[in-house]
C-alpha cells in the first residue's frame, strides 16, 4: 500500500509528529523509544511519549513516578502517559459525543469491555483515536508511541481499514476516515522497528517491514539496529591476537602479569565470534529491508541496567546517528 | 554458585526434600509448558527438552511450537508442515550423529486452522458450521484478535494430550502481552459465553425488544458503530450460541488440564532485569494459581571465567603496562609470523582485550546481581550458558539440552 519513497524525500524521523516504536521482545523497544523522546524533547520540541502495553515500564526509564493516562511531564518537555482504552472511551464520550455517564460508566464499562471482546478493531480504534486527537488536537510537536512488539503491531495499525470492512456507517466510521488520512500521510506517520543483530529479530523486522508494506498505510521510517558489538580488531591485529593465544606466547604473558591470562582472552574471542555471528544478521537485514529505509545503530551498553543515565546515553547515540 | 552446585548444597541440608531435576521433571510430567517474556529463547528451551526426553527416556514426545525460527522449523522438518504433527525423521538424528531411544514429534500452531477445526467440531449442523466459517466477523476473531491465539494454543493442547498419543508434550507459548493471557484464556472464553452480558446483546435485535438496563448501552454502541454492525455482532453470537455448551465445557476441561499435576511450568528468562521481573512476576503468578512451577530456566547467561576477580587484576596489568608488556612479547610473537612482532600493534591488542574483558565482566557481575536477587525458588533452577553461535540444529539443541539438564 505505502509506496517507496526515495531516500532523500524520506521524512527525517524527528519531523513526523506521529512515531510508533516497536520490537520484538527483548530488543529494546522501550529503551529506543524513551530515547527518542528524550532526543526529540533536546531538539527544543514539546513531546508527549504513550506507553501502549501498561505495564508501567517507562517510568523506570525517566525515574518518574508511576505514568497514568492523564499525562505528566517527566523531564522538562517531555509528557509520558499509559494507555487506557476505558479511560480513553470515557473521555471520548464525555468530549465528543456530549454523553453524561461519568457517573454510570461501571456497567457501561463492562457492556464495553465484553463489545470490545468481541468485536476485534474497538481497542485498537480508541487506542489510535486517543493517539491521533492527541496529534491534531493535543498541544505536542511529536507524539512518541512505545507499541506493541512486532507481532501485534500490525494489527494495531491496520485495525482502521479492518474496521472500516465491518461497519460501514456510524461514529467509528466517520473517525476511521480522518485517523486513515493521517496515518497514511508519511509526512506526519512514521513506524520506528528495533531490533538487534541476532537470528529471530532480523527475521522478524524482516518479515515486519512486508506486512507493514501489504497490510497498512503507515511508513516504516527506519530501522534502529540495538546492541551492536565495538569491532576489536582490525584483520592484522587478529592475526596478532591469534598468535597470542597459542602456548608460547600465553605462557610468557601469565609470567609478565603474574597470574593467569586465558580467561581475559577467552572473553575477547567471545567478543570476536558474537561480533562475527551478529554482522552475518545486519548483512541479512540490509538485504531484506528496502534500501531507503534508513538503518541507525545504537553501541551495546556494557551495563544492562535502565535508568534515565541509560535512556539518556541511548539519545546520545540516536541523535548522532541522526546527524545532530 | 552453578545450578549444579545450588542442588549439591540443597542436597547437602538434612531436611531438603528428594533432589528434583529437569531430567526428573520430564520423565515424570505429562505437559511442560515453556512460558515467559519475550526474546528469551522459549522457543529453542521448548525444543531442546523435548529433544532430551526423547532421546534419553525413550518416550514419544511432541513439541508443539509456535513461531519458531525458520532453520530451527527446518531442523525439526516442520517447514512447510504446519498444523498437524510430524515425526522429526531419523535421517535428521542421524545427520546430528545422535541416537535417540524415543520419537521427536513436532507440531507448529496455525490459529485459523485450528479455530475452523473447532468449528467444525461442535457446530450443530453443516448450515451453522458454513454461516460460521463464513462470516466476517468470525474470520477477523480467528486470524487477528490476539487473544483467540493464546486460547487456541491452550485448546490444542488439550485435545492433543486427550488422544493420549504422547507421554511428553512440550508446548512453547504463543507471545503474549502479558505472560499471563494463556493462562486466563480458557477460564475468560468460558466466562464470555456464559455471559449475561451476550444474552443482553443477543436480545434486543433479536426480538427487536429493549428493556430499560441495556437502553443506555445500545444508544452509545449505535452511535459509535452503527446499528448494522451491532446487527452483525449479534447474529455472529446467535450462532455461536449453538455451541455454547460444547465450548464452554471445553474451556473448563482445559483450564482443568493446566492445573492437573501432570502439567508443570517451565518459565524461562535470562538474567537481564527487565526480562526476569516479568518472569519474577509470572512464576509468583503460578503459585498463587496453585499451578506447578516445576523448572526457572536462564538462558544466555555469560561464562563464569568473566567474573573472577584475578582476570580484573590480569586485564588491569594488561591495560596499564601494555606497552611494557608488548615490548616483552614482541620477539616471541615475531618468530610465530612475519609482522605480528609489532610492539605498537601488540600493546593495541593487550589493550582492547583488557577492555572487553573490563567490559564484558561488568555485565556478568549484574547477572549474578539479578540472580541472586531472584525471589522466587523452583524446584529446579537451571543456568544456560551464553552460546556464541545460534542453535539451529538437532546437535545444537542437543548441546542446549545437555545444560539445562546440569
Amino acid at each position: 500500500m505505502g509506496a517507496p519513497v526515495p531516500a532523500d524525500r524520506m521524512t527525517p524521523l524527528l519531523d513526523r509528529r506521529l512515531v510508533f516504536v516497536t520490537g520484538k521482545g527483548g530488543t529494546g523497544k522501550t529503551t529506543v523509544a524513551s530515547a527518542l523522546a528524550l532526543l526529540a524533547t533536546s531538539q527544543g520540541k514539546k513531546v508527549l511519549i504513550c506507553e501502549l502495553d501498561a505495564k508501567g515500564e517507562l517510568a523506570d526509564y525517566y525515574e518518574s513516578p508511576p505514568i497514568e493516562f492523564k499525562e505528566k511531564e517527566v523531564q522538562p518537555g517531555l509528557f509520558a502517559m499509559t494507555m487506557n482504552t476505558e479511560a480513553a472511551l470515557r473521555e471520548y464520550l464525555k468530549l465528543q459525543l456530549h454523553i453524561p455517564i461519568v457517573g454510570r460508566i461501571g456497567p457501561v464499562a463492562k457492556a464495553f469491555d465484553f463489545l470490545a471482546t468481541a468485536a476485534p478493531g474497538v481497542r485498537e480504534i480508541l487506542t489510535l483515536g486517543k493517539l491521533c486527537f492527541e496529534v491534531r488536537d493535543g498541544d505536542w510537536d511529536m507524539v512518541v508511541v512505545d507499541a506493541q512488539a512486532t507481532g501485534h503491531i500490525v494489527g494495531l495499525l491496520a485495525a482502521p481499514q479492518a474496521v472500516n470492512g465491518l461497519v460501514k456507517v456510524g461514529l467509528i466510521r466517520t473517525q476511521t476516515d480522518w485517523m486513515l488520512e493521517m496515518l497514511s500521510d508519511p509526512a506526519m506517520t512514521g513506524l520506528l522497528a528495533v531490533c538487534t543483530p541476532e537470528e529471530m529479530p532480523v527475521s522478524e523486522t524482516i518479515e515486519l517491514a512486508e506486512r507493514v508494506r501489504g497490510e497498512t498505510t503507515v511508513q516504516l521510517a527506519a530501522v534502529v539496529v540495538n546492541r551492536v558489538l565495538p569491532e576489536l580488531f582490525g584483520r592484522q591485529e587478529e592475526a596478532v591476537f591469534e598468535a597470542l593465544t597459542t602456548a608460547d606466547p600465553l605462557a610468557e604473558l601469565d609470567g609478565l602479569v603474574d597470574g593467569d591470562a586465558a580467561p581475559v582472552l577467552d572473553a575477547a574471542r567471545l567478543a570476536v565470534t558474537m561480533r562475527r555471528t551478529r554482522s552475518s544478521h545486519l548483512e541479512r537485514l540490509r538485504g531484506g529491508i528496502d534500501p531507503d529505509v534508513p538503518l541507525l545503530y545504537l553501541p551495546f551498553l556494557f551495563t544492562r541496567s535502565h535508568g534515565l543515565r541509560t535512556t539518556k546515553q541511548v539519545a546520545g547515540s540516536l541523535g548522532e546517528e541522526l546527524g545532530f | 554458585m552453578t545450578a549444579r552446585a545450588q542442588r549439591a548444597a540443597k542436597n547437602a541440608e538434612p531436611t531438603a526434600p528428594a533432589d528434583p531435576t529437569m531430567d526428573g521433571l520430564l520423565a515424570t510430567k505429562e505437559i511442560v509448558v515453556a512460558c515467559g517474556p519475550g526474546g528469551v529463547g522459549k522457543t529453542t528451551t521448548a525444543a531442546a527438552s523435548a529433544l532430551m526426553a526423547a532421546v534419553n527416556h525413550g518416550s514419544k514426545v511432541l513439541v508443539l511450537t509456535v513461531d519458531p525460527a525458520k532453520r530451527l522449523a527446518n531442523a525439526l522438518g516442520l517447514d512447510g508442515i504446519g498444523n498437524t504433527e510430524h515425526r522429526v525423521p531419523d535421517s535428521a538424528f542421524a545427520a546430528a550423529g545422535i541416537k535417540a531411544r524415543g520419537e521427536l514429534w513436532a507440531a507448529m500452531l496455525d490459529t485459523k486452522e485450528s479455530w475452523d477445526s473447532l468449528i467444525r467440531q461442535h457446530a450443530p449442523d453443516e448450515q451453522t458450521r458454513d454461516e460460521i466459517l463464513a462470516n466476517p466477523l468470525y474470520q477477523n476473531i480467528a486470524g487477528r484478535f490476539v487473544q483467540s491465539h493464546d486460547y487456541i494454543a491452550m485448546e490444542r493442547l488439550y485435545e492433543i494430550h486427550s488422544t493420549g498419543e504422547y507421554d511428553l508434550i512440550v508446548v512453547d507459548t504463543p507471545p503474549t502481552r502479558n505472560a499471563l493471557d494463556f493462562l486466563d484464556a480458557p477460564e475468560r472464553l468460558a466466562d464470555f459465553f456464559s455471559s449475561r452480558l451476550l444474552r443482553w446483546l443477543i436480545v434486543p435485535y433479536r426480538s427487536k425488544l429493549i428493556n430499560v438496563a441495556t437502553k443506555p448501552f445500545y444508544q452509545i454502541s449505535d452511535r459509535i458503530l452503527g446499528t448494522e454492525f451491532m446487527g452483525d455482532i449479534s447474529e455472529f453470537f446467535i450462532l455461536f450460541q449453538t455451541m455454547y455448551d460444547g465450548f464452554v465445557e471445553r474451556s473448563k476441561a482445559v483450564g482443568r488440564l493446566l492445573s492437573d499435576r501432570r502439567t508443570t511450568f517451565v518459565v524461562v528468562s535470562t538474567l537481564e532485569a527487565t526480562p526476569l521481573r516479568e518472569a519474577e512476576f509470572f512464576a509468583q503468578q503460578l503459585t498463587e494459581r496453585k499451578l506447578h512451577l516445576g523448572a526457572i530456566v536462564l538462558n544466555k547467561v555469560l561464562p563464569d571465567y568473566l567474573r573472577g576477580r584475578a582476570g580484573t587484576k590480569v586485564a588491569e596489568a594488561m591495560k596499564d603496562r601494555a606497552e611494557d608488556l608488548a615490548a616483552a612479547l614482541a620477539p616471541g610473537l615475531g618468530g610465530i609470523g612475519a609482522g605480528l612482532g609489532d610492539p605498537v600493534q601488540i600493546a593495541r591488542v593487550l589493550t582492547e582485550v583488557a577492555d572487553s574483558f573490563l567490559n564484558f565482566q561488568v555485565v556478568a557481575l549484574r547477572e549474578m546481581e539479578e540472580r541472586a536477587s531472584l525471589a522466587v525458588a523452583p524446584d529446579v533452577l537451571a543456568t544456560v550458558p551464553f552460546f556464541d553461535t545460534d542453535i539451529h540444529d538437532l546437535s545444537g539443541l542437543l548441546r542446549l539440552g545437555e545444560t539445562i539438564w546440569g
